[in-house]
């Protein structure tokens, strides 16, 4: 068997491990998905006052991006705490596909809060063209994609008893500074330029010019290349480590 | 099946924990390796198993290079780690399956292999349960399983029979003794049981401050009359379990 061959079987292994052990726990993915559903209900009415639907909904799909994905390392601390992940680092799985296989169950999981989220917001109201919610579907699992990835990273290298209130402080300036619940551009210009520090404004301007039905111009491709570096770089990151001290 | 030179290991911040490991271990031996506490022998089997990166020397095991072929190693070994591998929160045959297939068995041989691995090491019952719900002997005993579902040619043991009752470490014993008699399987295994390095064991390496400071038969290193402990008191200056317990 070729290496890509070996690598594409054990990814698959431990996706399918995974996905039955959260497919069990089904009340998880409905939890995870709970804190964006509650500003599409209860936030976003008022929202939509002074603004779109498809304005909304594009940054909470971000936030659950952030939730969901951005705390991926829990599992993994567990897994490390119980020596679990040792006894996996000494097969001969390749380091890659013990991560890619725990990624992609977080992606899959992701795909299903995010039909959730999206389901909802067409109940009240949303209208998106089919190829931008396509697009946009891609773009957010890309970006979940590189977010699981660094979670793991982060969670593999940080002390155990750090990664949960440094995760869960670092999400709240991440989602409001990509303009999740109101633009950026209402911002006072100091915080406006800081925000285009953050990588998630730029995927949140893609994710919203795309359900907008806009395809071609410079902010969608902006996000799209942003997007598929930090999935590229959260990959590789995240790789690394789980290289990291072998032999 | 082991061959080291001058392997060595300094942490980052300077501590010298292996201080050029030179052995040798032959195919089909069950080798005791023994230290006292912090003498070196868990970093030691971590750097054999490939979870640590050497800082000097080279090594060979299963007859791959541990620098330039990691995976070629992972192969052909099976580890039992002293803090143990069971998922807490996980049903474990489901674990067992997937462990064996990480190793490249079909999904039906890694079934097979967990059957037999369980009702040999008489846990069968327990195989739909969480590692939670097990007592520490249980727990340590899915350790063992877990690190030879996929019959290594090399199989590492740091402190396998701690936390097993009498009657578990015979039977233990008796386990590994039949893996190298049928499979031809070599053991390399730390314990900080004198009895069990005595009754087990074909040669005991001693190591101390990072260095392999004696080898032999146990019947050559007890040459005189004397017990182990007594060896051991007068190479390390402490008792093996004295050792342990820190």
């Amino acid at each position: 068997m070729s290496a890509l061959a070996a690598a594409s079987r054990e990814t698959w292994l431990l996706f399918r491990h995974g996905f039955d052990a959260t497919v069990k726990q089904k009340i998880g993915v409905v939890l995870g998905a709970i804190q964006p559903m509650l500003f599409l209900v209860l936030f976003g009415p008022i929202f939509a006052t002074i603004g779109t639907w498809e304005t909304l909904v594009p940054g909470l799909l971000v936030q659950l991006g952030l939730m969901s994905t951005g705390l991926a390392g829990f599992g993994i601390v567990m897994e490390s705490r119980f020596g679990v992940l040792e006894r996996m680092r000494v097969t001969p799985a390749s380091r890659l596909a013990l991560l890619l296989g725990r990624v992609l169950n977080n992606v899959v999981t992701l795909a299903v809060q995010t039909v959730l989220l999206l389901a909802a917001g067409f109940a009240f109201g949303m209208r998106v063209p089919p190829a931008g919610l396509l697009a946009g579907f891609v773009l957010v699992m890309l970006l979940g994609a590189g977010l699981a990835a660094l979670s793991y990273a982060a969670a593999l290298t940080m002390n155990e008893h750090l990664f949960a209130p440094v995760m869960t402080t670092a999400i709240v300036p991440l989602t409001l500074l990509s303009g999740a619940f109101l633009p950026m551009s209402m911002a006072p210009g100091w915080l406006n330029a800081l925000s285009y520090v953050s990588p998630f404004r730029h995927v949140l301007e893609a994710l919203r010019e795309l359900f907008a039905g806009h395809y071609t111009g410079g902010t969608v491709f902006l996000g799209v290349a942003v997007t598929v570096v930090f999935a590229v770089a959260g990959l590789v990151v995240g790789t690394r480590v789980f290289h990291r001290e072998n032999a | 099946m082991i061959e080291t030179r001058g392997l060595s290991k300094t942490f980052k911040g300077g501590a010298e924990a292996v201080r050029g490991v030179d052995m040798t271990v032959e195919r089909g031996e069950i080798v005791g390796f023994l230290g006292p506490n912090g003498a070196g022998k868990t970093t030691t089997m971590r750097m054999l198993t490939t979870l640590l990166r050497p800082t000097a020397g080279t090594a060979t095991v299963a007859g791959h290079d541990l620098l330039a072929d990691p995976r070629g190693v992972r192969r052909h070994i099976g580890y039992v780690s002293q803090g143990g591998g069971v998922n807490l929160a996980a049903p474990l045959d489901g674990e067992l399956v997937l462990q064996a297939m990480l190793h490249g068995l079909s999904r039906a041989e890694a079934r097979e292999r967990v059957t037999e691995a369980l009702e040999r090491l008489e846990l069968g019952d327990l195989r739909h349960l969480p590692g939670g719900a097990l007592s520490g002997g249980q727990r340590r005993r899915f350790d063992i399983a877990f690190g030879l579902l996929h019959r290594p040619a090399l199989l590492f043991l740091d402190e396998p029979t701690t936390g097993l009752d009498p009657q578990s470490r015979a039977h233990l014993w008796d386990h590994i003794r039949a893996l190298r008699d049928r499979h031809g399987m070599t053991v390399f295994l730390t314990t900080h049981y004198l009895d069990e390095a005595d009754a087990l064991c074909d040669r005991l390496l001693i190591i101390d401050h990072g260095r392999i400071v004696a080898q032999g038969r146990p019947a050559e290193l007890k040459a005189g009359g004397r017990t182990l402990d007594d060896v051991f008191l007068d190479i390390t200056g402490r008792s093996l379990r004295e050792g342990a317990a820190a």
